[in-house]
């Protein structure tokens, strides 16, 4: 990331003070977010749960074959930290760019 | 006291506390009543959604299902939670941040076009009138299983509660009912659960017993004797599912997307102060959901070894109670094919047809007989799958209160969804159609009677559809998810996230995508019935999945003819650039 600290004095957190070079900045950042949380969102239930889970059965954890494990239990886990790993990243996000609500 | 008097006081007990919530959240304007004055707080919101999100289906008939069909019951278990991860990366903030009531109203504004904003509110209406009708039915079975109260009257009773609280209290009323109806349900869904984990394992976390070994010396784990018991009956192994990878692959992705298109889930997220608490309030939704998500797919397993254990094999004068008080309400049902007095458990179906009982008299071992047709498979033994979660606290021996406990966790899993979906539907007509195209000019007092008297109207067909249910409610569940898929959702994304999205491309989209997906499933599940098999599917995919397919042509047709029509004014995409943004964002704006 480039120079996200660059928070010119005396502007308040408010969207009409940023300029928009530093918009498209802030929305690439997200858009960049989005996309790796998404990829792990997609292993883990389509790729792990469904695609390579007749593979993965061959594994086992705490008594579950792996592939029926994800598509039953884990990727309902990873779902969950992936929203809260997102709220607290654009959090910090929308701050570094003062754009907090 | 016994069961019966125990259950009227749990279920009396948690209607009284609905009705409190009711008055003491009144409300006096159209911002009230349609997001609760944008004031809740992210983890109530959490909880509200997952009440809202939670319906009758979720809470009786999904261990159930997972039971009987093993791995392939996993496509609702992602396709109900993972929708949520796109809710809170997609698209809620962004609806949040825009800050006005309803979706047909931001799609509308977005695309520039009330025949859009027409569309919209159609889409709408459709999904959440099927889906209404199915909660207001759960909500009389429910009745007459637990309270031996007549189907139709159990209806009345529920569509009473409803109209108390959506009417009056609006979407506050409804905000602060679902936070008790979540608390309500998940203690009864989850203490069963414990306490068969435990008979069955010895390990009270039902999401571990489900790997953990059977505590009957065997050594084996629930699921590797669950799988053995399973082929030795000539079933598939309960891990390996029987439906194709690609179906697997489209249904999951038909719910991920149809669930994050759901309208009365998106108004949730309307509610809360700020685009930034949409995300984490999204978080929350899911960590309520997935405790009982999570839950389920052990008390499925459970309930089906514990099933084979105790019935198969069983001379019917030995089974336990439950099974034999099940079959006096009709959902179990045994035929003595072979004529040795006990109970064979095997696959396929026992007999032709839903069990019709002849009940002049009973068969020699005592049991009810049956006027259906003869089938040549070995299996002797009928069961509703519904019976699963709801027979749960009678096949643990747990207390009579446990049950009553599980009467009233149904009742508010089908009246929290009934009362969201109600409102979407009378906001959509008082809002997006009165207010925003037929008559503008009427004020904010009398938009909000209009809002409640549409609230009413929309509980009397719901109350209706739900005593006189029309044949197709199971067939067009489909509907709901695969139409939310194929038509609200990519229009809501493209508007955020193509600046270039235009009327024409948005319309093309939705129609196409619409068109698609109603012609399929209604081709599969209505004209041509009989062909409803794999080897006729549009690549290998059934009508529960064709949504994704639906999606996909929503986005190439959208992005096809926008490419060659002209692009957004300068104001919509002025619009477009706020959204992305947080701050700027107060309280929902009014008009």
């Amino acid at each position: 990331m480039t120079d996200l600290n660059a928070r010119p004095d005396g502007q308040g957190p408010t969207g009409q003070s940023i300029t928009a070079e530093q918009r498209r900045a802030y929305w690439r950042a997200n858009l960049s977010l989005l996309g790796k949380l998404l990829a792990i969102w997609f292993i883990v239930s389509f790729g792990f749960g469904i695609l390579l889970e007749d593979w993965l059965n061959g594994f086992s954890l705490f008594g579950f074959k792996l592939g029926f494990w994800f598509a039953q239990q884990g990727s309902i886990y990873v779902f969950v930290a992936l929203i809260f790993i997102y709220a607290r990243r654009m959090r910090r996000l929308d701050r570094q760019f003062g754009v907090e609500d | 006291m016994d069961a019966q008097l125990l259950t009227y006081t749990f279920v009396g007990l948690s209607f009284l506390l609905y009705i409190g919530i009711a008055v003491w959240s009144r409300v006096a304007s159209t911002k009230e009543f349609y997001v609760a004055g944008g004031g809740v707080h992210p983890v109530v919101n959490g909880m509200a959604t997952a009440a809202d999100w939670m319906s009758a289906a979720s809470f009786i008939s999904m261990a159930g299902i997972i039971a009987f069909s093993g791995y392939d019951g996993s496509v609702y278990l992602m396709g109900w939670t993972g929708g949520y991860v796109l809710l809170a990366l997609l698209l809620a903030p962004y609806l949040r941040k825009y800050g006005k009531f309803t979706v047909p109203e931001f799609i509308g504004d977005r695309y520039y076009s009330d025949a859009a904003r027409f569309v919209a509110v159609l889409c709408l209406i459709f999904i959440s009138f099927t889906y209404v009708a199915g909660q207001m039915r759960g909500v009389g079975i429910v009745f007459s299983r637990f309270l031996e109260v007549d189907i139709d009257l159990g209806v009345v009773i529920g569509m009473g509660i409803v109209f108390l609280y959506a009417v009056l209290g609006g979407m506050k009323g409804i905000t602060y009912t679902q936070v008790a109806q979540y608390c309500v349900l998940i203690f009864a869904y989850t203490v069963p659960a414990i306490f068969i984990s435990l008979l069955i394992t010895g390990n009270p976390v039902p999401q571990l017993g489900l790997g953990a070994t059977v505590a009957d010396g065997s050594g084996l784990s629930v699921l590797e004797k669950l799988d053995s018991a399973l082929v030795d009956l000539g079933f598939t192994a309960y891990t390996d599912g029987s439906k194709s990878v690609i179906d697997v692959f489209a249904i999951t992705a038909a719910l991920m997307v149809g669930t994050a298109g759901l309208p009365h889930v998106i108004v949730r997220f309307f509610t809360v102060p700020k685009a930034s608490d949409a995300r984490t309030s999204a978080g929350w939704a899911l960590v309520f959901i997935a405790l009982l998500y999570t839950t389920a797919p052990a008390v499925g397993a459970f309930a089906r070894l514990n099933f084979i254990q105790e019935v198969n094999e069983t001379p019917y004068a030995e089974t336990p109670e439950w099974f034999k008080n099940w079959e006096n309400l009709g959902l179990v049902a045994w035929r003595d094919k072979n004529g040795d007095g006990k109970v064979q458990y095997r696959p396929g179906p026992p007999f032709a047809g839903a069990p019709a009982f002849d009940d002049t008299a009973r068969g020699e071992n005592g049991e009810r007989l049956l006027s259906n047709g003869t089938t040549d498979t070995g299996n002797e033994v009928y069961v509703d799958r519904d019976i699963m979660v709801l027979a749960n606290p009678e096949i643990a021996q747990l207390p009579a209160w446990v049950i009553a406990l599980v009467a009233a966790g149904g009742l508010a899993a089908a009246l929290s969804t009934a009362a969201g979906l109600l409102l979407v539907i009378s906001s959509a007509v008082s809002h997006d159609l009165l207010k925003k195209s037929f008559m503008p000019d009427i004020s904010d007092r009398q938009e909000l009677r209009a809002a409640r008297i549409a609230a009413a109207i929309a509980i009397l067909v719901a109350g209706y559809m739900g005593i006189h249910p029309p044949g197709f409610v199971a067939q067009v569940v489909a509907f709901a998810f695969g139409l939310a898929a194929a038509s609200l959702f990519p229009a809501i994304m493209m508007g955020i996230f193509s600046k270039r999205m235009n009327k024409q491309g948005a319309m093309a989209g939705m129609l196409a995508g619409l068109v698609f997906t109603l012609v399929y499933i209604a081709w599969f599940k209505f004209v041509a019935p009989e062909d409803n098999v794999a080897a006729n599917w549009l690549f290998g995919i059934s009508p529960e999945g064709i949504g994704m397919v639906g999606m996909f042509i929503n986005f190439g047709i959208a992005a096809l003819v926008a490419r060659f029509t002209a692009p957004p004014p300068e104001s919509v995409q002025a619009l477009v650039e706020d959204i992305r943004v947080p701050s700027g964002a107060a309280a929902a704006s009014d008009h």
